[in-house]
């Protein structure tokens, strides 16, 4: 059950060095590198606020943690460089739709470069809470156009598994709001002049993210999870999913389950 | 043909006999490159352009101040003397374009000097905003990283060298897109010519050969107005490095590519990456019909041959 030790070494060897092998030809991440030049695994959380995918994504972090994996753990827009800016923008609501989302690429391109990739061809599990899709969900609600979205974000890698947490509107909106006295101008989508009431165009624009998520999840092959179940059991799923990635070895090996003292 | 095959990804839908071919300081031909816009069928289901109407038209109000020759009255007629239409855009009804913009018109006229470090852009600006102002044009001058809301962040990040290139390639895309739609465009709108020190040109030339793919670059850019006129002063490396010590003594970090590790030896650098700038800008000729004007002039001799053209064309506006 336990042996925790003797799988660090294992998984580090295995997942480091074959990353060295062809990491050349993706440098920079200037071209779309190729899934097999990067050992490491890309496992990312997309849905709407209120879904309950960071707290799983805690969860996944714990799990592998605890199996001795290298994990990388890394938010949507939390870059340092840009973070200031869209604060500013945002601050006079002065962002457009195109510049918004330039600015929230630039933020994912510097944690690409910087991290993302990086780490990837490292060996490690880079756990991103929000991915491309959230770019054109909400870029795409904003005015945008899909395709432009979607080539300027062409650089970014593809995840290994992609978890959309689906959830009813109605419990996300409970969710969130009861722990948040006030909503923020763009969290709100005020700035696309859906209602004066900042808690109604906040569902609207929500409802409409989510339309965008349901009209991509097939072709994209989101993991569907359904975001109603108790957390335990959407964890166990994910567990399961995640676990399909392992070499074999490793896989045997690996604790399902976190124990209780951990 | 090259540069009719990137022009298919890029989506552009000028036919070859309509191509801009303003080689010589002709006055270039404006009948050609029409009906993009027309091409946006497809309305979005989603964004609500109001907000954006009001938001433009409040910033009319703040640039036109005093300086508009028109007499306000905008709706299809005439502002400042030249005549109203529609925008031409890079990208197609396939993707590209501002979408929540597509149905504005504008009055004014955008044109674009391009050129190198040193090249006497900002000098010849100077010199024609007034020389225009003195005809009864508007002018408005815009550049890079002249953004208020980022312009001064990317001059902060370029101080961490470990920003990347896509991250910077990104910013730089970013400060565009503000100015495009905060200043150029109202102020395109309100009648004004807009004389704008540097483009998406350079943008994508430096992207290229930092590594990044063209077609991405133009891709990234897709959303851009389409310039009335584009000049690139064109002028040899070699005369670029005196006027650049004539003016500071010192190389810039990244106009000297100093980034990409060409040489230790910064001159050699400078010469290089410009060089190398050059060539690239070759490609962006073609593939966009900018018009390249020799560089290596006086100022007065580099004045007349950007005036005259310029004068012209908006006398035809």
């Amino acid at each position: 059950m336990m042996a925790a030790s003797s799988r660090s070494g294992a998984a580090d060897g295995e997942h480091g060095a074959a990353g060295q092998a062809e990491s050349k030809k993706a440098e920079a991440g200037r071209r779309r590198p190729r899934r097999r030049d990067v050992p490491g695994k890309l496992i990312v959380v997309e849905g709407i606020d209120g879904s309950g995918k960071s707290t799983q994504l805690l969860l996944l972090e714990k799990w592998l943690r605890y199996n001795m994996f290298e994990v990388f753990r890394t938010e949507w827009n939390s870059s340092d460089i840009v973070r200031s800016i869209t604060s500013k923008g945002k601050k006079k609501e002065a962002l457009t739709p195109t510049t918004f989302s330039l600015l929230h690429a630039t933020d994912f391109a510097d944690r690409f470069e910087r991290h993302i990739l990086p780490l990837l061809h490292a060996g490690y599990f880079v756990l991103a809470d929000r991915y491309v899709y959230t770019a054109y969900a909400r870029d795409v609600t904003r005015g945008c156009d899909p395709a432009w979205v979607r080539k300027v974000y062409d650089f970014a890698i593809k995840p290994d598994i992609a978890f959309y947490f689906r959830v009813p509107l109605d419990t996300a909106m409970d969710r969130i709001l009861s722990g948040r006295p006030k909503l923020k101008f763009y969290e709100a989508g005020a700035d696309l002049n859906l209602s004066k009431d900042l808690y109604e165009s906040f569902r609207i624009f929500q409802h409409r993210i989510v339309e965008q998520y349901e009209a991509m999840h097939k072709r994209e092959s989101f993991v569907v999870m359904d975001a109603t179940m108790p957390i335990h059991e959407q964890q166990m799923i994910m567990r399961a999913k995640v676990r399909k990635l392992l070499p074999k070895k490793l896989k045997k090996k690996t604790v399902l389950e976190v124990p209780e003292h951990v | 043909m090259a540069a009719a095959a990137e022009r298919a990804v890029y989506g552009r839908s000028v036919p070859d006999g309509a191509e801009e071919d303003y080689e010589s300081d002709d006055a270039p031909d404006d009948s050609g490159a029409g009906g993009i816009t027309e091409e946006y069928s497809d309305s979005h289901a989603y964004y609500d352009s109001d907000i954006y109407r009001q938001l433009a038209g409040a910033e009319d109000a703040g640039t036109a101040g005093g300086g508009n020759r028109g007499d306000g009255d905008g709706a299809g007629g005439n502002v400042g003397g030249m005549k109203s239409r529609k925008p031409k855009w890079y990208g197609t009804k396939k993707f590209g374009g501002l979408h929540y913009l597509r149905d504005i018109e504008i009055a004014g006229r955008l044109i674009v000097i391009e050129g190198p470090d040193a090249s006497g852009r900002s000098t010849q600006i100077e010199l024609l905003t007034t020389q225009l102002e003195a005809e009864g044009y508007a002018v408005l001058n815009t550049g890079l990283t002249r953004s208020e809301i980022i312009g001064q962040g990317i001059l902060e990040a370029k101080r961490n060298i470990s920003l990347g290139v896509r991250t910077l390639a990104m910013f730089y895309a970013a400060d565009f897109a503000d100015q495009l739609e905060h200043k150029i465009i109202p102020a395109l709108q309100a009648g004004y010519v807009v004389l704008a020190d540097r483009y998406i040109y350079t943008l994508m030339a430096r992207n290229t050969v930092r590594g990044i793919k063209r077609s991405w670059s133009s891709n990234l850019y897709s959303f851009a107005l389409v310039p009335d006129m584009t000049f690139y002063l064109d002028v040899d490396p070699y005369v670029l490095v005196h006027r650049v010590f004539a003016k500071r003594q010192s190389l810039d970090y990244y106009e000297s590519g100093a980034d990409m590790g060409i040489s230790k030896n910064m001159y050699d650098s400078f010469i290089r990456y410009q060089q190398r700038l050059a060539r690239e800008f070759e490609v962006l000729k073609q593939q966009y019909g900018l018009n390249m004007v020799n560089g290596n002039r006086s100022v007065e001799a580099l004045n007349d041959g950007l005036r005259k053209p310029i004068l012209r064309y908006l006398s035809k506006a």
